[in-house]
């Protein structure tokens, strides 16, 4: 089971969903935020699942999840600033309350 | 004394065991961090799921990535991610409603993925889906600095700008009233 790469691309589709889920499902921009988070780990699982089971690709694969991360952490910090500013303003974390952006 | 590879006594293989058990732990703790109702919990479950991605990578034979994952995710993201919870936090937390009115739908997108994905991949023959390789932490730094220069240099750059954004974006006005903090 460990030893196919059907099971881990399985695995990480799961995760995107999960994700995918949270993302659209959530009231609360920052579970928002974690979903998205979910997500690219997904899809870093699936390089990385790809990397170990073709060979030409592995050095690749790594180099490609490590780019994936750290552009991950970039976008946590912006998208976490903008959801402390804005609730600076509006006083929620609600999505659904934002519902204009001027006022 | 070196242990086999599979479990003693049985066929099993260990790689299949911790596979298991990496996966239901992932897969167990993503549940948990979008269907929790205290915002709190979800982080922590969203560690837990970090951790185990962790595990999965080191038996994907890359244990530089399971590292990185380690330091970035878990020491960096999650911690920013439970301050800005802290920050957030409102009086009459955790909200009546943890979902969306239109959940239904997203649930149902989010199943129409998973099929859709776990379809597409078990129906495609892989190319050279053999053993896996354990991958060489030396090459992949030969390979980060030739080949992969320019998105390095460029990835370098985006950080420093989300440092400076995310510092300009949840800084707080100077001239704001001091009634007006929460």
């Amino acid at each position: 089971m460990s030893g196919s790469l059907d099971s881990y691309l399985v695995l990480s589709g799961l995760l995107f969903a999960i994700g995918t889920f949270g993302f659209l499902g959530r009231r609360n921009a920052i579970s928002m935020l974690m979903s998205i988070e979910l997500m690219l780990n997904a899809v870093n699982l699936t390089v990385v699942a790809f990397g170990a089971f073709v060979k030409p690709l592995q050095t690749h694969a790594a180099v490609i999840a490590l780019l994936v991360i750290a552009v991950a952490a970039a976008e946590a910090t912006v998208g976490l600033a903008i959801v402390i500013a804005i609730y600076r303003n509006r006083k929620t974390p609600l999505v659904d309350e934002y519902d204009s952006m001027s006022e | 004394m070196p242990i086999g590879d599979t479990v003693p006594l049985t066929a099993i293989r260990w790689d299949d065991i911790l596979f298991v058990v990496l996966a239901a732990m992932l897969l167990g703790s993503a549940l948990l961090v979008v269907t929790m109702r205290d915002i709190i919990r979800c982080g922590l479950a969203m560690i837990a799921a970090f951790a185990s991605l962790a595990g999965i990578y080191v038996l994907l034979g890359n244990p530089l990535i399971a590292a990185t994952q380690v330091l970035v995710y878990i020491g960096a993201i999650s911690v920013l991610v439970l301050f800005a919870i802290m920050l957030t936090q409102t009086k009459n937390a955790p909200a009546r409603l943890v979902f969306q009115t239109q959940a239904w739908a997203a649930a149902l997108a989010a199943v129409v993925i998973a099929a859709v994905i776990a379809i597409s991949v078990t129906a495609t023959t892989w190319p050279s889906a053999g053993a896996v390789a354990w991958t060489d932490t030396t090459r992949v730094a030969e390979l980060l600095f030739s080949d992969y220069l320019l998105p390095f240099e460029v990835v370098s750059v985006l950080l420093t700008a989300a440092v400076v954004g995310g510092v300009l974006l949840a800084r707080r006005d100077p001239d704001e009233n001091e009634e007006d903090r929460p």
